[in-house]
């Protein structure tokens, strides 16, 4: 258990090793620093003091080891537009990112399991088959244009929820929470749904699936012959055994939420971590957007290996220590 | 003394299934009864309705079947025609299932512990502490050593014989009064068979319950069932005491039945072939002989299988001498000469379908060599492959579904590139003609056929390269005893007409006799006895074959009418 826990993190740094390699990458790449830092009236004794001092002169190996150590002491350097340390303008957007993550994750999982399950359960019946059927716009549609159709749905004809941004914050010092103002919470609403539909009619749609498929397995079968009640082989021993690939796909969606909030961002004007990205790209601010890309992947390598340690919470035949007797 | 309240009676049951083109009857006017105490055999081939009746009697038939007209009454009471919420209360407290698979049918996320507890209290008014002294005293009762610690196993930590009695003791949870076994050993070896079996006669004589023994297999209910009802196309043909009904059939269909049972005792030329319903099935595998090259003169064995080896890792570590090996198969040789059947027989996991896929190639050896005609096979792999082909056990898996039939049976003989592209066609034509399904047959896809039908495309898939060698492995354990005959007929003819030589895997032993020249025992992965197959059924050297000829179901109540003349 311990090995595989191990085995499990050195993956995961190998795979940030690589996603590093690449955000540095940016630097050399995309771009001249010393273009962007220096106005025009520069000599080249500047710019070669820069150089010197920003260590660009050293051999690639050697910048992207100081770029590593440095980035795992959070220090992403300056931003070239805000002139700010990276860090700190993360650490100050991030909350906003993680709420409506947070919000829009829950309300996925947790409506997309109990539809899936009502619908597996009910499938002949008409308000399973009406579900369904919705669920297709919830998958087919893309995530801009139901933002926009809440907006104008929502926002503009009814008047009845914010259209933009985050409404009143209250600073915890290190955090900034929009839960728990009344504003703040009607702001959430449109941005979660919209961030969340998507996520939540995919589940919902693999829960069935997985739940069809698992209620027609011999266990199920012997577990009704045993007079077992149906709450009980619905909800115990069917859910349960649906939760594997569930536990897959749920973890890499949530990734994808963080990840992809840009557009809802976007859309919303929901001063995150996705909004700061797009004006990054805007303004060509790299040491923003390197920051962004670690940022995202260690969510994703995080993401992964609790769904991998949840795997083996699950389904005991992965617990390697329990040999069959 | 007989209980009549405990008797389940089912009178003219008829269950349909109404499908969109027409209504499907799978049970017709069925009747029978069971005694308390009465082990109840229900047996016929696939598709012939006896899960059926199981099913029904459970309340637990699949959409869209229906009970059409018919009563099933459990003493004077009719539990037919029960709502769900009373027919819950019924299962598993007056009635129990035990279904096939053992490896299948516990739910693997849960301890065996809270599967027992949760049946318990579903049905008794018990505690949780008191529910689980019980569960702990059922697996005592059902036989599992050390029953306070394994309690708490998941079912992956059970073998599959403990898994059955498992499965067992979660039907005895309350005191049933009538169990359903379906199909209970068929997924076991002998040895396991045997001891579920007696668990089963026990419970039935110690505990007055009834059990009706749903089977396919004509050894299990000669050596266990009291009273047997035969089964064809949803229609009870034949039903009374095993013995009369086993011994001498009135029916044609239960004559037929009977005829096909492969016996340990006695060899013969032929299987007769169930007759009965006009599913005969003509194939010309002589007819093949006149196109096919003449078998090489061959002075030595054309298989020498030298000290082979195979190890799998059981568990990995960084440091080599960490890591820990199971030993598949340990050390095994063996010399097949030209023309003779040569059968393997174990139990699962003795290695012996390890072995096949070495000597095909498709594992690697840790050690030992594997010889075909003098050559070592890893000096010409396509040549050693066109002359080797192989059969598998399941009809269903190795035929590619996406394929048409004829590209499946072709494959092998394009890929090997062994007659020119243009004849492909009439070969395969011609194969699927001598194996009794007419060249039409490769227009359509695996699916439209059934089992039996399915493993002829096998077999004239492995003909495509006109192979000198065949291995097949369990070919015919997937398949009804009337289909099992058909195939073997064909392995036969092969032999005879053809001259191939075949290595013949198989668990069931009474088939081993029926095809095999000589055997080999495998025990765990070692051969530990090889003869020729009269002798070795005859006087057996090693303890082990010794046990394994004892625990074969014995066959001397079935009639002997319709076998023809003996081969020996």
């Amino acid at each position: 258990m311990v090995a595989y826990i191990v085995r499990r993190m050195l993956q995961s740094i190998l795979v940030l090793l690589v996603v590093g390699l690449v955000a540095f990458s940016m630097f050399r790449f995309v771009g001249d620093p010393i273009e962007q830092l220096l106005g025009q009236e520069r000599t080249q004794a500047d710019v070669d003091r820069l150089r010197e001092a920003l260590g660009l002169n050293d051999p690639f190996p050697v910048q992207y080891f100081d770029f590593l150590v440095r980035a795992v002491q959070g220090d992403f350097g300056i931003s070239y537009r805000q002139s700010r340390p990276v860090a700190d303008i993360i650490a100050e957007r991030l909350p906003a990112t993680l709420e409506l993550a947070l919000i829009s994750g829950l309300l996925a999982v947790t409506l997309g399991i109990a539809l899936g399950v009502f619908t597996a359960i009910r499938r002949r019946g008409v308000a399973a088959n009406v579900i369904m059927s919705t669920s297709l716009i919830g998958v087919s549609l893309p995530t801009f244009l139901i933002g926009i159709l809440l907006i104008y749905v929502f926002g503009v004809q009814l008047r009845w929820l914010p259209t933009f941004g985050r409404g009143d914050v209250v600073d915890l010092g290190w955090w900034s929470t929009g839960l728990l103002t009344e504003s703040g919470l009607k702001s959430l609403i449109l941005p979660a749904i919209t961030l969340g539909l998507y996520q939540m009619t995919l589940i919902m749609r693999l829960v069935r699936a997985e739940m069809l498929e698992v209620l027609r397995q011999d266990y199920i079968r012997f577990a009704r012959a045993r007079g077992l009640r149906s709450r009980a082989i619905n909800f115990r021993h069917a859910l349960k055994n649906t939760m594997v690939p569930v536990i897959t796909v749920t973890g890499l969606q949530l990734g994808s939420i963080i990840a992809f909030a840009i557009i809802t961002e976007t859309v919303f004007q929901w001063p995150g971590v996705g909004l700061l990205f797009i004006n990054a790209v805007q303004f060509v601010d790299i040491p923003v957007m390197a920051a962004y890309l670690m940022l995202i992947s260690v969510m994703f390598v995080l993401i992964n290996l609790i769904v991998d340690l949840l795997y083996v919470w699950v389904d005991p035949r992965l617990r390697i220590d329990g040999k069959t007797a | 003394m007989v209980d009549v309240n405990h008797r389940l009676t089912i009178d003219d049951l008829t269950v349909e299934f109404p499908t969109r083109r027409k209504l499907f009857t799978a049970v017709d006017d069925a009747t029978l009864t069971v005694e308390p105490g009465e082990i109840h055999g229900l047996v016929g081939e696939s598709g012939a309705g006896k899960s059926t009746i199981g099913a029904a009697i459970m309340g637990l038939l699949d959409r869209p079947g229906r009970i059409a007209h018919g009563t099933i009454r459990l003493g004077d009471r009719e539990i037919s025609g029960l709502d769900q919420a009373a027919m819950q209360d019924l299962r598993g407290r007056e009635i129990s299932m035990i279904f096939q698979d053992p490896l299948t049918s516990l739910n693997p996320l849960f301890t065996v512990g809270e599967q027992l507890v949760e049946t318990i209290t579903a049905h008794l008014n018990l505690n949780a502490q008191q529910a689980r002294r019980r569960a702990v005293d059922l697996l005592d009762r059902v036989g599992i050593p050390e029953p306070g610690r394994r309690v708490d196993q998941y079912p992956h930590q059970f073998s599959g014989g403990m898994r059955q009695r498992v499965v067992i003791a979660l039907a005895l949870c309350s005191e049933p009064e009538v169990i359903i076994a379906d199909e209970p050993t068929t997924a076991l070896d002998v040895s396991i068979q045997a001891q579920i079996l007696d668990l089963i006669r026990e419970l039935a004589r110690e505990r007055q319950v009834g059990v009706i023994l749903i089977t396919h297999d004509m050894g299990v209910i000669a050596e266990t069932t009291d009273r047997v009802t035969v089964m064809y196309a949803g229609a009870i043909v034949e039903s009374g005491p095993t013995v009369q009904i086993l011994g001498q059939p009135q029916h044609p269909y239960t004559k037929s039945l009977i005829a096909a049972v492969p016996r340990p005792g006695l060899k013969l030329h032929r299987f007769p072939q169930i007759s009965y319903g006009g599913r005969e099935t003509t194939f010309k595998i002589e007819d093949l002989a006149r196109n096919w090259p003449v078998q090489p003169a061959t002075d030595g064995p054309l298989l020498q299988v030298q000290g082979i080896t195979k190890r799998f890792l059981d568990k990995n570590s960084l440091i080599p001498s960490r890591r820990r090996y199971f030993t598949a198969v340990d050390d095994v040789s063996f010399d097949i000469r030209p023309g003779e059947v040569f059968g393997l027989v174990g139990e699962s996991g003795s290695g012996k379908s390890t072995i096949a896929r070495m000597i095909a190639g498709l594992y690697g050896m840790d050690a030992g060599r594997v010889l075909f005609d003098g050559t070592p096979i890893e000096d010409d792999v396509d040549g050693y492959r066109r002359q080797v082909q192989m059969i598998f056990q399941d009809p269903y898996s190795s035929l590619n579904p996406r394929h048409r039939v004829d590209a499946i049976v072709a494959e092998p003989a394009l890929h090997l590139g062994v007659i020119p592209r243009a004849q492909v066609k009439d070969r395969v034509a011609e194969l699927l003609d001598r194996v009794g399904l007419g060249a039409e047959a490769g227009l359509k896809y695996p699916h439209e056929f059934s089992g039996g039908q399915r493993q002829r495309i096998s077999i004239a898939r492995a003909l495509a390269t006109q192979p000198r060698f065949l291995i097949c492995d369990e070919p015919t354990s997937a398949l009804d005893v009337s289909i099992q005959a058909q195939i073997l007929n064909i392995l036969k003819d092969l032999q005879e007409h053809l001259g191939l030589t075949m290595l013949f895997i198989s668990h069931d032993l009474p088939v081993v006799r029926q095809m095999c020249d000589r055997v080999g025992v495998l025990k765990d992965g070692a051969l530990v006895e090889v003869a020729e197959t009269a002798q070795l059924f005859g006087a057996p050297q090693h303890d082990y074959t010794k046990e394994l000829i004892r625990l074969m179901p014995k066959t001397d109540l079935l009639s002997d009418e319709g076998l023809g003349s003996a081969a020996e």
